[in-house]
């Protein structure tokens, strides 16, 4: 236990704010045996309570520090169809590492076991082994994924494996969801998850884009052409504004608007036709993991002044750790405590100002977090050329819309049973931000194997009374 | 991939490309559109569906060339294909049987007037229709539309065809002359604001069909956001069709120029490249 954590290698950051690199560079195999090495392999590890999906992660890092690469690789993917992804954006400061022995009884560095999971995943990824799973014989039965996010993947994934035909329908032009319009490169490479979607390909699993279910074609269309069982995994995509007065001036974007122009339309790159406003004096609302993400991006196209504004104090920001952290490196500034209140405009319709009200912390409200009220009279003006809106968002109402049968919540979230995760609708299952509102990748992840689970064993009762009569 | 299966210039800066997209076709109703990406490197644009031919699988745009992306487009010849095809997006029109319909058409807003005229007619409804445009030249499907309308009336800026005068003095013509029960305006934004002034004035129900910039399509970004009532509305999702009478339309004017500088680069910059 003498042995320190790991240090993560991390590109430089006056390099780094000006370039979509990713930032986190990877372990080397002597690192990372090293860090391995100082896990105790517990008797009862209870790491593992803090993974929402229960990875043996003694197990895998064991293997590592062994040597055994592959296979700690291969005991990853018994749980997660994505250790590559997850590796790097799982808050696992929050998850497993919170409930590591030496963060829990030795008040000591966790062992990093996300940096060995990235590490395991990426040493099988670039070394061109990528075990494949064994498929089970084919069932003849047609499933339909709906939605390309993790938690379709991973759902996509477990059917195949079990020997179903699964179409999954991605309403955009490319496949992966949040993974690949959302989260930016320089934390996670699109070409880390085209993998993934390249191992499903070769799975059998089939991908149709450009394809919105409840628009293209209905629920019951989709069940005449022959698919029996419908998973919905269709996120939480929409953008929430505050409703402030001058909200709607130009310069004034959702996180989703500005990070899909980057990610998905590449309108940071000479050759691509989608513009993009690169801000000179760049606000971004909010302190989420999705705020991070968008005030980087911003230093990324050239922001002399990208700044964070966020109602509460920097404890309560629910953003990683390691965004906050590389986003002070990289020069955002964090104005805390302080609140938009109204938007002031040109007369060309573009945002200039911002009035900005500053605010104190109250009692904890339901979330447990101390409640931001404002020092009332204790307001100021900031100049801006660019907003960008990160509040948070709501879930996709397009498939609830098209099937009045399917019951939600007051959150507008799908209504499901907790353990296998059905809906209302029989056939019908759903997991990740449809269920849960703005949650995590790795609980997405989680949610897809569960329903594939429940389904399968609905779909094989339904084959065996079948049968029998 | 979606193919291209035939092209018609209805005028220099015109194009009706009929193009393969068989679920489409099947799904549509008056008021959908679609969007368009039409390479790998392009920008996602939306556009109206403007008809569709089920047995044949096809859906018919008409393109006005604007920018990079609707030159790209409409420079596709038969049996190329754009890279991507989504839809049908957007609420489709509330067709009812009110009486008499005016069919406002300004420009290449004539494209996404013809299914709803089309639609209206149906219904049982008597359809006015009043196109309108700068020049002759750039009045287009005027054919269609007198398919599906009880009377049409032209007018042009330059008085070279039709009657002489702006759109609003056509609609003020045909309120005198009846009794209009509902109006439906679609052009460019500043021809339906003034537009909607008319109908206002004579206390007709006005629907506009607003052409916002649109990124996803799906209410996912928030780009396609208007003032509607004093609410703020997306118009992918919740439209395109609003009331016309309570749409801020000064706002979604000074919103369409949001980009205006680097589409006008991005424009000149293609064409230097196609030199
Ligand atoms: C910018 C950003 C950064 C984030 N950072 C992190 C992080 O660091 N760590 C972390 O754990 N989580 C992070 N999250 C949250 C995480 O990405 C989500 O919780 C997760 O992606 C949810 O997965 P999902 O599969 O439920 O949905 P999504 O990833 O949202 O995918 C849903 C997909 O369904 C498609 N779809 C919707 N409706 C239809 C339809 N009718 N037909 C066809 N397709 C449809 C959508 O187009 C979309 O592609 C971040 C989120 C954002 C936006
Ligand atoms: C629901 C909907 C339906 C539409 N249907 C049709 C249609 O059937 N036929 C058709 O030709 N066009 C239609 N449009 C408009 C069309 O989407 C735009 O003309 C197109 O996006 C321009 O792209 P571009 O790259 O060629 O031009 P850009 O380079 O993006 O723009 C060139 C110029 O056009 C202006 N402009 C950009 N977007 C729009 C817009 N949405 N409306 C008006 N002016 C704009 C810009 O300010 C700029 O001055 C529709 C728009 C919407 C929202
Ligand atoms: S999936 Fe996430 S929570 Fe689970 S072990 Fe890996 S990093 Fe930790
Ligand atoms: S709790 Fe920490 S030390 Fe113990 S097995 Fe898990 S990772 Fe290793
Ligand atoms: S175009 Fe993105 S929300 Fe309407």
């Amino acid at each position: 236990t003498s042995i320190e954590r790991v240090k993560m290698p991390e590109a430089d950051p006056s390099e780094r704010r000006r370039s979509f690199m990713e930032v986190n560079r990877g372990l080397t195999s002597e690192a990372a045996m090293t860090e391995a090495s100082r896990c105790l392999d517990c008797p009862t590890p209870t790491c593992i309570e803090g993974c929402p999906v229960g990875i043996n992660i003694p197990k895998f890092i064991k293997n590592i520090e062994r040597g055994e690469f592959l296979e700690a690789a291969r005991v990853l993917k018994e749980t997660s169809s994505l250790p590559a992804v997850c590796g790097r954006v799982c808050p696992q400061e929050k998850q497993c590492e919170a409930n590591c022995f030496y963060t829990r009884k030795l008040k000591k560095p966790a062992v990093a076991i996300g940096y060995l999971e990235r590490f395991a995943a990426d040493y099988e990824r670039e070394t061109g082994n990528i075990s494949i799973p064994k498929k089970a014989a084919s069932k003849n039965k047609k499933i339909a994924c709906i939605g390309s996010g993790p938690a379709g993947l991973s759902f996509a994934g477990e059917m195949a494996k079990r020997g179903y035909d699964v179409t999954v329908f991605e309403a955009l032009h490319e496949i992966g969801g949040v993974l690949k319009y959302g989260i930016p490169e320089f934390r996670l490479p699109n070409n880390i998850v085209d993998v993934e979607i390249e191992s499903l390909k070769k799975l059998g699993v089939k991908f149709e884009t450009n394809f919105i279910v409840g628009k293209t074609a209905t629920i019951e269309e989709l069940k005449q052409e022959g698919f029996e069982g419908f998973f919905v995994g269709s996120g939480a995509g929409l953008p929430r504004f505050m409703g402030i007065p001058g909200e709607n001036l130009v310069g004034i974007l959702s996180s989703n608007e500005y990070l899909t122009r980057v990610n998905l339309m590449e309108a940071n790159k000479e050759d691509s036709d989608t513009p993009i406003l690169k801000g000179k004096r760049v606000a971004v609302i909010g302190g989420g993991n999705t705020a991070m993400d968008s005030v980087r991006t911003a230093l990324r196209l050239g922001a002399e002044k990208a700044m964070i504004i966020y109602r509460r104090s920097e404890e309560e920001m629910p953003a990683r750790v390691e965004e906050i952290k590389h986003a002070k490196e990289e020069g955002v500034e964090f104005l805390t405590l302080q609140n938009p209140i109204e938007y002031l405009g040109d007369n060309k319709g573009y945002v200039r100002q911002i009035r900005v009200q500053r605010m104190k912390l109250g009692e904890p409200d339901a979330s447990g977090r101390r409640r931001p009220i404002p020092v009332e009279g204790d307001e100021y003006l900031l100049d801006v050329d660019t907003v960008v809106v990160s509040v948070g968002v709501a879930p996709n109402p397009l498939i609830p819309q098209s099937m009045p049968d399917l019951k939600t919540t007051s959150w507008r979230t799908l209504e499901v049973d907790q353990e296998s995760l059905q809906t209302s609708v029989p056939f019908m299952f759903a997991g990740g931000d449809i269920v849960r509102g703005g949650a995590t990748v790795i609980l997405a992840m989680g949610d897809g194997r569960k329903a594939a689970n429940a389904m399968d064993q609905q779909l094989s009762k339904n084959l065996e009374s079948s049968v029998k009569e | 991939m979606n193919k291209v299966v035939r092209k018609e210039f209805f005028s220099e800066n015109v194009v009706c490309l009929e193009v393969e997209a068989p679920r489409i076709a099947k799904a549509r109703r008056a008021g959908h559109f679609v969007i368009v990406r039409v390479d790998k490197k392009g920008e996602r644009i939306p556009l109206t569906i403007s008809s569709a031919d089920v047995d044949k699988g096809t859906i018919t745009l008409v393109v006005q060339r604007v920018g990079v992306t609707s030159k790209k487009l409409t420079d596709l010849e038969p049996g190329e294909c754009v890279a991507d095809l989504v839809g049908p997006l957007g609420q489709a029109t509330d067709v009812k049987k009110v009486g008499t319909v005016l069919a406002c058409g300004g420009g290449v807003g004539v494209a996404p007037l013809l299914p709803i005229v089309e639609a209206f007619k149906k219904a049982g409804n008597k359809v006015v229709s009043v196109l309108a445009a700068r020049t002759k030249d750039l009045i287009i499907l005027e054919k269609q539309i007198r398919e599906y309308s009880d009377d049409v009336l032209i007018m042009t800026d330059d008085g070279s065809y039709g009657e002489k005068g702006l759109i609003t003095e056509g609609m003020e013509k045909v309120i005198a002359r009846e009794k209009i029960d509902e109006a439906v305006i679609i052009g460019p934004a500043i021809m339906m604001k003034f537009a909607a002034e008319v109908t206002r004035k004579h206390g007709i129900p006005s629907i506009a069909s607003l052409n916002t910039i649109m990124v996803d399509g799906t209410g996912m970004c928030g780009a396609c956001r208007v003032t509607v009532d004093g609410k703020t509305k997306f118009v992918c999702v919740d439209g395109p069709e609003f009331d016309a009478h309570k749409v801020d339309f000064d706002e979604m004017l000074l919103r369409l120029n949001g980009y205006k500088d680097f589409e006008k680069n991005a424009y000149e910059r293609y064409n230097r490249m196609q030199q």
